[in-house]
């Protein structure tokens, strides 16, 4: 089922949370919704839910307004951040409920269930309460819960924040199996933009209610619409033509024609990467990232005058004037 | 290591001690003071028909306060943790009133609001609807007097399971029905129960309201309590005493009922 959002605002007393936001999500795809904390993002996803009413604009599902239409009658899957869990009901019973509130048969009920809870590996922990399972374990159990009513939009509000690395990780790389195994329209929340770029196919980047850039992963990465967005998937380092990635300055030891000189304040070698933390000619400190082998070749030591430029082909802004602000 | 022991010793014994001197103290005393004329007059007291109709009283006053009471409480607590309307902080204050207010002082401004030449009691008498001296005036003023119990312990529930639960439900396609059967109520259960049973033993004891409003009329309008203070001022102190121990025990029996319904892991 596609969505449809267009023109969306939504205002929380003095505060603008959201303004006027357009956004296409395709039938079947996964889409996330990136940005930092207080830009908007879960409330535009609640609006999709129904569970927030917009002040301005629509929202569609498959080309049917549904802007007015209570969250019960719009076959929306929820997942949220804190699980959300039916504590005084077990495992089994919370992944049941949408299909009890159908009044669907027992035998079927039962059926579907155990197939969930198969799908998400929790049916040996059936019989259990929320409160015996561990963080990721119970995002499993939410996440069984909303496929049992067969939704056909998944929306997920930051579904691994409040879970460690590791676990984090894994749900990951399990959410987007299951996104291919199902035949669902996914829309994930989440401020982690690397999480993103490895679950989604689409990623719309908001920040303070607008939405700053759609596009695939690699679209936002190697060709940013703004300095936000650029910003916004990893460190920058000002340079006079524009910013630039730190990976993508370039250190030698002979000066060359548009290379500006620095000192080497530190050299950090961590792992296949090496991180040398620079000094300019104005005394600001920023930072390149090598890869071991080049630092080697460099031989670098603190104290040493280097000469930067940033690479050939490197990811800048457009339209970027000298002395801007960082939007870091 | 030897101070810290003795510390909490004493610590434990000035509970007890405190204990003792205010609770447990003057009700042995009364057990004890009931039985001075033997078990005869003891029996006498409780089944003297007015003595049976004053119990009787007071438990039909109880079973119509406690859940009308606890509807409503469950009510204004939804509405205030959940819901946003103009006066909210007024209406939250104003549960609280029936604690601060003397029950007197309840008792007087339904006989004001409902007595002859008062807002209602006129219209109320021109329809032949007696109110005050009568079973309607008291419940009215049972219900104001234990009115907060429920509303007060299912808010504090309310805000701390929070509303995602709910939301859940509804994204899964409950109704606001289905939602508050299935999920609210069952997270809110212990809070309920346990102000069903504050406000059932602030409804068995209520005395002042209700001795206003009342006409403590023999055989009619007599509850338990005002048939203590009856036999106490016609010098029967040991036909008070007898009532007492009976309306201490109900209130023990409520209390024990309580313990027994609570899951281990609320108590504390």
């Amino acid at each position: 089922m596609s969505i449809e959002i267009r023109n969306v605002g939504k205002r929380f007393g003095d505060f603008v949370a959201l303004d006027d936001v357009t956004l296409e999500v395709e039938t079947g795809s996964l889409t996330a919704l990136l940005g930092p904390s207080g830009s908007g993002k879960s409330t535009l996803l609640r609006i999709v839910a129904g569970l927030e009413r917009p002040d301005a604009g629509s929202v569609a599902l498959d080309g049917e307004d549904v802007t007015a239409r209570a969250p019960q009658a719009r076959g929306i899957g929820f997942v949220f951040q804190h699980y959300a869990a039916f504590k005084h009901m077990t495992v089994r019973k919370n992944v049941a409920f949408g299909l009890e509130i159908r009044r669907r048969p027992k035998a079927e009920v039962a059926e579907r269930v155990d197939e969930l809870l198969h799908l998400v590996q929790l049916h040996g922990l059936a019989d259990r309460y929320p409160a015996q399972l561990s963080g990721g374990q119970r995002q499993r159990m939410a996440l069984a819960r909303a496929l049992a009513v067969e939704p056909s939009v998944l929306l997920l509000d930051e579904p691994f924040g409040a879970l460690d690395a590791r676990v984090r990780k894994e749900l990951r790389v399990w959410l987007r199996r299951l996104h291919d195994e199902q035949d669902v329209t996914t829309v994930i929340v989440t401020h982690d933009q690397e999480e993103a770029m490895d679950v989604a196919d689409r990623i719309a980047l908001i920040h303070e209610g607008r939405i700053q850039q759609i596009g695939e992963p690699r679209e936002l990465y190697d060709a940013p619409a703004n300095d936000f967005v650029m910003t916004f998937f990893g460190p920058v380092v000002r340079t006079e033509g524009g910013l630039v990635r730190p990976h993508d300055l370039e250190l030698s030891l002979d000066e060359r024609p548009g290379a500006s000189e620095a000192m080497v304040a530190r050299v950090v070698h961590l792992g296949f990467e090496v991180r040398v933390d620079l000094l300019d000619g104005n005394g600001r400190a920023f930072s390149t990232q090598l890869t071991r082998d080049e630092e080697a070749e460099l031989e670098l030591e603190r104290g040493q005058i280097v000469f930067v430029s940033p690479r050939n082909g490197s990811v800048g802004t457009p339209g970027l004037g000298v002395g801007e602000e960082l939007v870091q | 290591m030897h101070g810290r022991t003795l510390r909490r010793l004493s610590l434990r014994g000035f509970a007890l001690f405190y204990l003792l001197a205010v609770l447990v103290g003057p009700v042995a005393i009364i057990s004890w003071r009931t039985f001075d004329n033997g078990i005869g007059h003891v029996w006498s007291t409780l089944t003297d028909p007015a003595t049976v109709h004053a119990f009787v009283l007071t438990l039909e006053i109880t079973a119509i306060a406690v859940p009308i009471n606890t509807v409503f409480g469950i009510a204004v607590g939804l509405a205030i943790v959940r819901r946003d309307f103009p006066l909210k902080g007024l209406l939250n204050a104003f549960i609280d009133l029936p604690l601060a207010l003397s029950p007197v002082v309840v008792g007087l401004s339904l006989f004001l609001l409902y007595g002859r030449g008062g807002w209602l009691g006129d219209w109320f008498m021109r329809h032949g609807i007696q109110i005050l001296f009568a079973l309607p005036a008291m419940v009215l003023a049972t219900i104001f007097v234990s009115l907060p119990f429920v509303a007060r312990e299912v808010i504090p529930t309310l805000r701390e399971i929070g509303d995602e639960q709910e939301q859940a439900a509804h994204t899964l396609g409950a109704t606001g029905w289905q939602t508050f059967r299935r999920i609210t109520l069952p997270a809110i259960r212990w809070a309920v129960i346990y102000g069903v049973v504050l406000t059932t033993a602030r409804c068995l004891g209520e005395y002042g309201a209700v001795a206003i409003v009342s006409g403590r009329i023999e055989g009619q309008t007599m509850t338990a309590t005002l048939t203590v203070e009856d036999h106490y001022d016609n010098f029967d102190l040991p036909g008070a005493y007898s009532i007492s121990i009976v309306l201490a025990l109900m209130a023990i029996l409520v209390l024990i009922a309580m313990i027994f319904l609570r899951p281990e892991e609320a108590t504390a």
